[in-house]
């Protein structure tokens, strides 16, 4: 067991390959727990992030479902209101043209009457003149009584 | 083993297991040191090619292993092999963030090279003692006529590797201390503290054991444990016969505690003391 050389050369040793292990080793290593370290702490934060947004698209999700709720709500009551109007509106334009045809025919009734009227009126002033005619035996002036007749005519 | 033991004394047997196949001047001429004796005349400039080479080849391979699956990392389905190199990884790591408080990019891979290959290198402990030192045995007398090659197979057995690791630290921690403290800092460090400055002898004579302290026990208590294992492992191989295996089992169970233990303990140590030398004078 002596001292000898055999001390300098583990130094020496010991100095190359801790150079080695510093420049060819140790690095490989180093690098790669670095890069999976940064890999799993990206994923966890992918995780983290896709959780928020998976939460904020529920609420969104709700938040438009209530919305739709409520503009559906609003439709089917304007709906409403618009049929009832037009309910409305139909039975005003139903009452007035029932008024119109009632007018008319109110109308019409006046006008036949007149027309019987004034065809019984022509009548009566023929039967009149016919019957003078008989009492006086065609002495009178065809252009006189004519006058009166229609003077008696337009009296009746 | 069993046989062995009987050729040789338990001590000569014990004595070989814990000789280094050496390589150096002996002589006025470069060789193998053939016996204890040889190698302690080669005094320093010698290399134990055995502890140093198995050192450098578990180094290598745990290294270039390593780079082969971070090259075939992947960051999405990680592999079998990558889990397991990811974990010791994640485990260096974690250790250096929590032990650490500064920025300094070398200490991750300074962590990281200095646990996993001394937790091979005192894996080696749980190879049978005789497997690969009689086979080299066998092959050096065989091959080379080198009869008796001694062959270490656990590098943190001996001391020259586990000082030389705790050195480069002491290093570190010297070259850390002074460039962020400025050369005045590490020594005001040392002489005005704990007391004052009106007790600066007193302060130097805790302070500077105390940093020298650092580097050897760190080296050491390595260097001890995993000793005192391999030398219980030689007993039980040397002294009882076919009563070995079951003992060398029940030591077995209780070393690989200390195996990764060790490499723990230096390894946090080395957090410590770098993160003492990045800590700035308070007052």
């Amino acid at each position: 067991m002596n001292f000898n050389a055999t001390f300098i050369g583990q130094i020496i040793a010991m100095g190359f390959f801790l150079w080695f292990c510093k420049n060819y080793v140790w690095p490989l290593f180093a690098n790669v727990l670095e890069e999976r370290k940064k890999k799993i702490a990206d994923g966890l934060e992918a995780a983290n992030r896709a959780q928020k947004d998976l939460e904020s698209a529920q609420a969104k999700s709700a938040e438009q479902l209530t919305e739709a709720k409520g503009d559906a709500a609003s439709i089917i009551d304007q709906a409403n209101k618009r049929a009832a109007q037009i309910v409305d509106e139909a039975k005003v334009q139903a009452r007035e043209e029932g008024q119109r045809i009632i007018a008319g025919a109110n109308a019409e009734i006046e006008q036949e009457v007149n027309r019987a009227k004034e065809a019984l009126r022509a009548q009566v002033s023929a039967i009149a003149i016919a019957g003078a005619e008989k009492i006086l035996e065609g002495s009178i002036d065809q252009a006189a009584n004519e006058e009166m007749l229609n003077k008696l005519a337009s009296e009746l | 083993m069993a046989e062995a033991a009987a050729e040789q004394t338990v001590q000569e047997y014990i004595n070989h297991h814990l000789s280094f196949l050496t390589f150096g001047k002996v002589d006025g001429h470069w060789g193998f040191a053939h016996t204890p004796e040889e190698a302690m005349e080669m005094g320093f400039w010698a290399v134990n090619v055995d502890t140093l080479g198995w050192s450098i080849f578990l180094g290598a391979a745990f290294l270039l292993f390593f780079r082969s699956v971070g090259k075939r990392a992947t960051v999405d389905a990680p592999s079998g092999i990558q889990n397991f190199v990811e974990a010791v990884f994640e485990f260096v790591d974690a250790r250096v963030s929590e032990g650490f408080n500064y920025k300094n990019d070398l200490i991750g891979p300074l962590c990281l090279t200095l646990f996993f290959w001394i937790l091979l290198m005192n894996t080696m402990d749980l190879v049978p003692v005789d497997l690969i030192t009689k086979g080299f045995e066998i092959f050096a007398a065989v091959v080379f006529g080198f009869e008796h090659a001694p062959f270490k197979i656990v590098p943190t057995t001996d001391p020259n590797i586990t000082m030389g690791m705790s050195v480069f630290v002491f290093l570190l921690i010297i070259y850390y201390s002074i460039k962020n403290k400025g050369i005045g800092g590490f020594l005001s460090e040392l002489a005005f503290h704990p007391f004052g400055k009106w007790m600066m002898p007193f302060n130097l004579i805790i302070e500077v054991p105390t940093l020298f302290a650092k580097p050897i026990s760190l080296g050491l208590r390595l260097f001890g444990n995993l000793y005192a294992g391999e030398l219980l492992f030689l007993l039980i191989a040397s002294m009882l016969g076919y009563w070995q295996l079951p003992a060398h089992f029940v030591w077995a169970v209780f070393h690989i505690l200390v195996i990764p233990l060790q490499a723990f303990v230096f390894m946090m140590l080395t957090i410590v003391y770098l993160n003492a030398a990045h800590d700035k004078p308070h007052h």
